[in-house]
């Protein structure tokens, strides 16, 4: 999906659990997130607790999207 | 370590007034299973019925597939930590109602049980339709959670078992086999010419009613590590997952694994079994990392020429199966991986969701997305209401005269990938 | 009985070698050269009743022409059936008889029927496109490859089911067939780690696939006036999954209005997806589809806009390329409705 997305040429950033999946079927950008049934969030934490985790990772994609990139790559931080 | 397995041999089963075992044939007192069943107030209800090959029987949807066994001689009992106590187990004599077994079904998650035919197109594809089958509708109580409901059902599923399994405690087995697992040390001055080979099994942990459990611990908490082949037989690992029928390990897979089983057999001849390698699928990436770490680190601590390779399930397993034959091949040792495909319904798609050079060696178990019409049979066992939602069903798979069209997926151990099946793809 | 028509080049027709490449194609009506073992292969199920005789210089440097020609002299005899060669590892034979083959199935809506040594160049240019038969690299392996061909070829015309690649002997084309093996698949693998151990030739039953690649999209101007959507293949759907998307191998996606919606609760949304532990999601559908942060990002001006529709699918078991299929439609939308840049998350 995310290639189509990328060939349709609209900038598109992945938010995946399972990075090598997502550079094997060729993402660009990539944002790793928490877990796969809870990408982005935790549980063991508080609803607040969650929402910042959550906030920061939005945060990340977003900038992800205002980076130009020419390969593919992933926003650690 | 050494194990004898004593095969009683099991070639029809009927309800009676005692249950015992006479001329291959399995009697129950379907009474007694239930008070047994009934025994776990978290059931309203249990209905027992019988399955056997031929009969115009299916059974949906279908969670477990256990096989009866007894621990006759030697430590422990089946099903350590789970049943039993936590005792090693592996040696000894242990005897088995071969042909038999007890299947549990319920609608538990709705969507990750399987179908199990006794005859017609889906029998083909199921090894299970070959065996004579206790099985056990259990009705669970209000409100109980689904998780709950899983072990509950789980739990009915091994006392059963275990409950027919003594009734071969006493009883001459039609035939023996032996299983020996040499020290690493005596393996090494045994066999210095043979290729040393092991097996890592991978066991599905993605989570609640997504898990499998070693000797009672949950495989999604441990780290790699390893078993005698002979542990397993006496049922050290379990099922306790709800996942697309086709590729999930029974609990029947793992104590007849066949990767073991055939490994065995070459075993002083072609090549030296050293021992079987447990890793697990789990959901963070960090676990991945480590999980195939440490199954690449002993595979080179047991100084291995080649590995097998088993996988459990489809999607991001697929990352982990080809992290344990990357990291496993990059030590210079061999690897053939087991695996199976969802190359869509025309077979064209791509199979596996990862991929990498170094898996230059794999066995499949065939295209889960190919469509097979099943039909309508006599009796059905169970709910056959939830053919449409059933992972590999799709809105219209049940036809009004009860016949299905839906993907091999549904079919309980169609595509296993322990390599249980002869069916394959190209 | 079903009429055949043969490709064969000027050495199999014994017109000579490199030094008549050049002819120009014509038709025989009487058997000529691999065709005597074919005949006899068909029995009386069917007969060749043409054969067409071209240089391989010639085909290859004027190829339109050709075409054109060998179809016009095709279509004189009202085929059943086409077979183009086998052209072993003959290079400029095997594309010949590969491309014409494709094009009289396109043109002439036929079944055709080639084969060639597996390293032929016209091999992986054709074997997608049209049933290529696996042969040995040179003519010695003719009887061999009749042996394959011949029933291949009439079950073809016969509109029979064909089977897996390795039953039937042709190259494998991309699709995947299910079939029963002689050994179960731990059997196999064992043998086949016996094979990789002791250096022996052995063949893996999937080759891995090539990925392909897309060039990354120029980088967003200005976040702050952008309009962002969101996709999942995580399964986010309304409470009740009213377009019923399946919980694996999805046939479908989903769009819907989030016009207005600040939170996803337990109440209003709901996991689809069968492969995942859903109990998590169904709680809190924000775990995987973070509207209620973009909602806030919008409200504090560090957005745009979040497009009024998300899309959804189950990723579960669904194949590659209905995924694909999937995006493509809905990126198509996309672009229609103006969308600076897409959020994409999967469980």
């Amino acid at each position: 999906m995310v290639k189509e997305i990328e060939r349709a040429g609209i900038p598109v950033v992945h938010m995946c659990t399972v990075v090598p999946i997502s550079l094997t079927v060729g993402a660009n950008r990539i944002v790793p997130t928490i877990a796969i049934p809870h990408p982005l969030g935790n549980p063991a934490l508080t609803m607040e607790e969650e929402k910042d985790i959550r906030r920061n990772l939005v945060a990340r994609a977003l900038r992800a999207l205002e980076t130009e990139v020419t390969e593919q790559t992933v926003f650690e931080k | 370590m050494k194990l004898e397995l004593g095969y009683i041999y099991i070639k029809d089963i009927q309800f009676a007034e005692k249950s015992k075992v006479e001329n291959g044939t399995l009697y129950v007192n379907k009474e007694e299973i239930k008070a047994l069943v009934m025994e776990d107030q978290n059931f309203k209800s249990v209905e027992v019925e019988l399955a056997k090959p031929g009969d115009s029987t299916r059974i949906m949807p279908v969670k477990d597939v256990i096989e009866p066994r007894v621990k006759v001689e030697g430590p422990g009992g089946i099903f350590p930590g789970m049943v039993s106590k936590v005792q090693t187990v592996g040696s000894g004599k242990t005897h088995v109602l071969k042909g038999a077994a007890v299947i549990t079904t319920g609608k538990i998650v709705g969507f990750q049980e399987g179908i199990i035919d006794m005859t017609g197109t889906g029998a083909e594809y199921t090894p299970f339709s070959k065996l004579n089958n206790l099985v056990l509708v259990c009705q669970p109580v209000e409100g109980l959670k689904q998780h709950e409901h899983e072990k509950a059902l789980r739990f009915a599923g091994y006392k059963i078992a275990i409950h027919l399994g003594e009734l071969a405690r006493t009883l001459v087995p039609d035939e023996s086999e032996v299983f020996e697992t040499p020290t690493v040390k005596e393996g090494f001055k045994l066999y210095p010419e043979l290729p040393r080979v092991a097996y890592v099994l991978m066991l599905q942990s993605q989570g609640l009613m997504h898990d499998t459990y070693v000797y009672g611990v949950d495989a999604k908490q441990s780290l790699t590590t390893m078993l005698y082949p002979t542990e397993i037989m006496d049922g050290a690992i379990v099922s306790g997952n709800c996942v697309s029928a086709c590729d999930k390990n029974t609990t029947y897979h793992h104590i007849n694994n066949p990767v073991i089983h055939d490994l065995f057999s070459e075993h002083g001849k072609t090549l030296n079994f050293v021992g079987v390698i447990i890793t697990n699928e789990n959901v963070y990436l960090a676990d991945k990392e480590r999980s195939s770490d440490w199954s690449a680190k002993l595979a080179e601590f047991l100084g291995l020429d080649g590995v097998i390779i088993s996988q459990e399930g489809f999607g991001n397993p697929d990352t982990d199966l080809i992290m344990n034959c990357k990291k496993i091949e990059a030590k210079g040792i061999k690897t053939v991986i087991i695996t199976d495909e969802y190359a869509g319904r025309d077979g064209s798609s791509q199979s596996l969701a990862d991929a990498d050079v170094s898996a230059n060696a794999v066995v499949t178990g065939g295209n889960a997305n190919e469509v097979i019409n099943l039909p309508a049979l006599e009796k059905v066992i169970g709910y056959t209401s939830v053919a449409d939602i059933i992972a590999g069903g799709f809105s219209g798979s049940l036809h009004e005269d009860g016949s299905i069209t839906a993907e091999l997926q549904v079919i309980t151990g169609a595509t296993n990938e322990m390599g249980f099946n002869k069916l394959s793809a190209r | 009985m079903i009429k055949v028509v043969q490709y064969i080049n000027q050495f199999f027709a014994n017109v000579g070698g490199e030094e008549m490449a050049h002819i120009p194609a014509e038709v025989r009506t009487e058997i000529v050269g691999p065709g005597l073992a074919f005949q006899q292969a068909f029995k009386d199920e069917a007969k060749i009743v043409a054969t067409i005789v071209c240089g391989d210089s010639y085909f290859n440097e004027n190829l339109e022409e050709a075409k054109k020609t060998i179809l016009e002299m095709i279509k004189e005899y009202n085929p059943d059936l086409f077979i183009a060669g086998p052209a072993f590892n003959a290079g400029r034979y095997g594309v010949a008889c590969a491309t014409i083959a494709a094009e009289v199935k396109e043109q002439l809506n036929i079944p055709v029927l080639t084969g060639m040594y597996k390293e032929n160049p016209g091999a992986d240019m054709f074997k997608n496109k049209v049933y290529i038969v696996s042969t040995k690299n040179s003519a010695v392996g003719m009887k061999d490859a009749v042996k394959k061909m011949a029933p291949l070829a009439l079950k073809l015309a016969k509109g029979e089911k064909i089977l897996s690649s390795a039953e039937e002997g042709y190259l494998p084309n991309g699709i995947r067939v299910n079939f029963f093996e002689k050994e179960r698949g731990s059997k196999r693998a064992v043998n086949m780690l016996l094979s990789k151990l002791q250096d022996k030739e052995f063949e893996t039953e999937f080759p891995m696939p090539d990925f392909d690649r897309v060039e990354p999209n120029k980088a967003v101007k200005d976040i702050t006036k952008a309009k962002i959507a969101l996709v999942t293949s995580g399964g986010i759907v309304p409470k009740g999954n009213p377009d019923h998307i399946e919980s694996s191998s999805a046939s479908k996606f989903g769009k819907y209005d989030i016009d207005g919606v600040m939170d996803l609760t337990e109440e209003t949304y709901e996991t689809a997806h069968g492969g995942y532990d859903p109990v998590y999601a169904n709680l809190d559908a924000d775990r995987v589809l973070p509207v209620d942060i973009l909602r806030e990002f919008e409200q504090q001006g560090k957005i745009g806009s979040l497009h009024r529709y998300f899309y959804t699918t189950v990723g579960n078991g669904t194949a590659v390329k209905s995924s694909k299929a999937f995006a493509a439609e809905f990126s198509k939308e996309l672009k229609q409705d103006g969308i600076d840049a897409v959020i994409l998350t999967s469980t």
